[in-house]
């Protein structure tokens, strides 16, 4: 089974945002990234898919140079080669061009099967697995839960609001979005991480894959929200804090 | 300004999120001068098209098919391009729910083909609000985990596709038709066995939900910041001590450290206690809709910048670590006092 995973480096989740002056974008230059959390799970089942159907798993990340790392700790768990779609300013693509470069990118590579996560911490959009598998024509699932795989078929579970699931089947090649906590992510090995030296990472310039520059859609203003609620901020030492926060559910809130 | 709702039902039960969404067409279109269709895609949904009908909608399009009577991907998606390309709207309004997500992107995508320039048109989901500024529709989404905001708008050519997160109107808002009802029309489906790829099988609910959240007064609620399953019982001494339940964040339940069926968010259960306590809950918009409708909310968390403080009535910044134990032992003062 030959199976592309797409991972997205983002802003680590510790990291203090400050907002670009004109509010394009956030200001990256002192702070930490990591690989986009829902990214991790989808690298996990596409390493095991492998471990149980064979095959070979490859990392996918569109960004900056530094978005190497990303691909570099997906390596180190185990995947076997990676592309880097290099584009130093990823940011201000809109869902539609960032999936059509992607798309554009590993349309020769006939993946039997694309995993991304349901969606990256940073932007959200949640778009990029259902756009990639309408522009490369393959059927999808989203925030999916379990994978069985037999033959040229997957059973899938989705999951669903509420506390509902669904079982789906679905014909591959295909594109699923996998859901955060279907499994356990492995940390890499120090043998996983001096193997990974050694793999390949193929860096494609998003500028010459061709794709239009239209937008369909543009980002204009990033900024910190206003707040719907006037939240009163209990001070004091720990003992102070908590006395304080129960007088004011007691008696000016009622709650309790 | 053409709008176009699509609502969404299964089994013939209403997805209410579409009556949010309906609520926000009826404001757009007063605004923008503009009209609303209201679509319901299903099979032997007459009787919503009817329901539906009684709301304050242009008209109301039945779009119906047998091979709509469980939701694909495939078959939503080919039956609404149809009725968008014939029903020719500027504006496309969804609900933000997880099927909306599951096809929605591709729907967009999949319009404009046979127009003049490149077919694929543009969505802008998870809105939580919107601004109609000098003739021009700035739609609001979160961006970072609802750590920032960003105002959006739309560069292509129409239809342009807009979902909107659960909460962000009230559907109690969406006005009665003022003249009878609004007219019925069916429209035209064409769909074959084969377009559809998506086998759906059997709907499930997981384990026998052991408590019942949404009924619990109060709710103690553990996020990541509760750093290991040995801090749980802390927390739970703390429920208990105010008379309620505990419950928790998603990556809580994915860690196994509560059971799924105390999950708090959009995957879990949406509550309204009359008090929330959230323990190191940063906020993410997955659990924020899940819970913003608490009477009182209280948060601690030791980053005074976590969202979970844009919907919290008080807050304590600090250590959850030493925080809690002084709740607990203040507690206990007062019960044997």
């Amino acid at each position: 089974m030959k199976i592309g995973v797409c991972v997205k480096q983002v802003p680590a989740k510790d990291a203090p945002l400050a907002i670009l002056d004109g509010g394009a974008w956030i200001r990256e230059a002192d702070i930490g990234f990591e690989t986009n959390e829902p990214d991790g799970f989808a690298l996990e089942e596409a390493l095991r898919l492998k471990e149980k159907h064979g095959g070979e798993v490859v990392a996918i990340s569109m960004g900056p140079e530094r978005a190497k790392q990303t691909i570099k700790e997906a390596l180190a768990k185990g995947a076997d080669r990676g592309i880097h779609i290099s584009d130093a300013e990823f940011f201000k693509l809109d869902p539609l061009a960032s999936a059509r470069s992607l798309a554009a990118a590993i349309q020769s590579e006939n993946f039997d099967l694309i995993l991304t996560g349901l969606q990256s911490d940073d932007q959200g959009f949640g778009q990029t697995g259902v756009l990639l598998a309408e522009l490369l024509g393959r059927s999808h699932a989203t925030i999916i839960m379990s994978i069985e795989v037999t033959g040229t078929r997957m059973k899938l579970k989705r999951e669903l609001e509420a506390g509902w699931f669904q079982w789906v089947e679905l014909p591959l090649p295909a594109v699923l979005t996998i859901q955060s906590g279907i499994n356990k992510p492995r940390y890499a090995t120090l043998k996983g991480i001096m193997a990974a030296k050694k793999k390949e990472i193929v860096t494609v310039e998003r500028a010459s894959l061709g794709v239009p520059d239209a937008r369909t859609q543009q980002v204009e203003r990033i900024y910190i929200p206003q707040k719907t609620k006037k939240t009163e901020f209990i001070t004091g030492s720990p003992k102070e804090a908590a006395a304080k926060l129960l007088e004011k559910l007691r008696h000016e809130a009622r709650v309790l | 300004m053409k709008i176009l709702l699509i609502t969404e039902q299964r089994e013939g039960k209403w997805n209410k999120v579409s009556f949010e969404t309906l609520a926000a067409a009826q404001q757009i279109a007063q605004q923008a001068k503009g009209t609303v269709s209201g679509a319901v895609i299903g099979k032997g949904v007459a009787a919503l098209a009817d329901e539906l009908a009684g709301y304050q909608l242009d008209e109301v399009l039945l779009v119906e098919h047998d091979l709509l009577e469980q939701y694909t991907p495939d078959g939503y998606s080919i039956a609404l391009r149809a009725v968008i390309d014939s029903a020719k709207p500027d504006l496309v309004l969804l609900p933000h729910t997880y099927q909306v997500r599951d096809f929605a992107p591709k729907l967009a995508a999949s319009l404009g083909k046979g127009s003049a320039g490149q077919a694929g048109r543009g969505m802008i989901g998870d809105c939580i609000a919107y601004r109609h500024e000098a003739d021009k529709l700035i739609f609001v989404r979160q961006m970072f985990q609802g750590r920032t905001a960003a105002d959006v708008v739309f560069t292509g050519e129409p239809p342009w596709v807009v979902s909107f997160q659960a909460g962000a109107f009230r559907a109690d808002l969406a006005a009665k038709h003022a003249g009878g009802k609004a007219p019925v029309k069916a429209a035209s489906v064409d769909l074959k066995s084969e377009q559809i790829r998506t086998k759906p099988l059997e709907l499930f609910r997981e384990a026998k939900q052991a408590v019942d959240l949404t009924q619990a007064p109060i709710l103690v609620s553990v996020g990541r910041g509760i750093k290991a399953p040995e801090n749980i019982p802390m927390a739970e001494k703390l429920a208990k001590l105010m008379g309620g339940e505990i419950s928790a964040s998603r990556p809580i339940c994915d860690e196994g450290w509560l059971p799924m069926d105390r999950q708090i968010g959009s995957s879990g259960q949406t509550v309204v206690p009359k008090l929330y306590l959230a323990l190191g809950i940063s906020g993410a918009i997955q659990h924020v809709v899940g819970m913003k409708g608490s009477r009182t909310i209280a948060a601690i968390n030791k980053d005074a910048n976590a969202p979970i403080f844009e919907v919290a009535d008080y807050g304590i910044v600090g250590d959850l670590f030493e925080i809690v134990p002084a709740l607990i032992e203040e507690l206990e003062k007062t019960k044997t006092s």
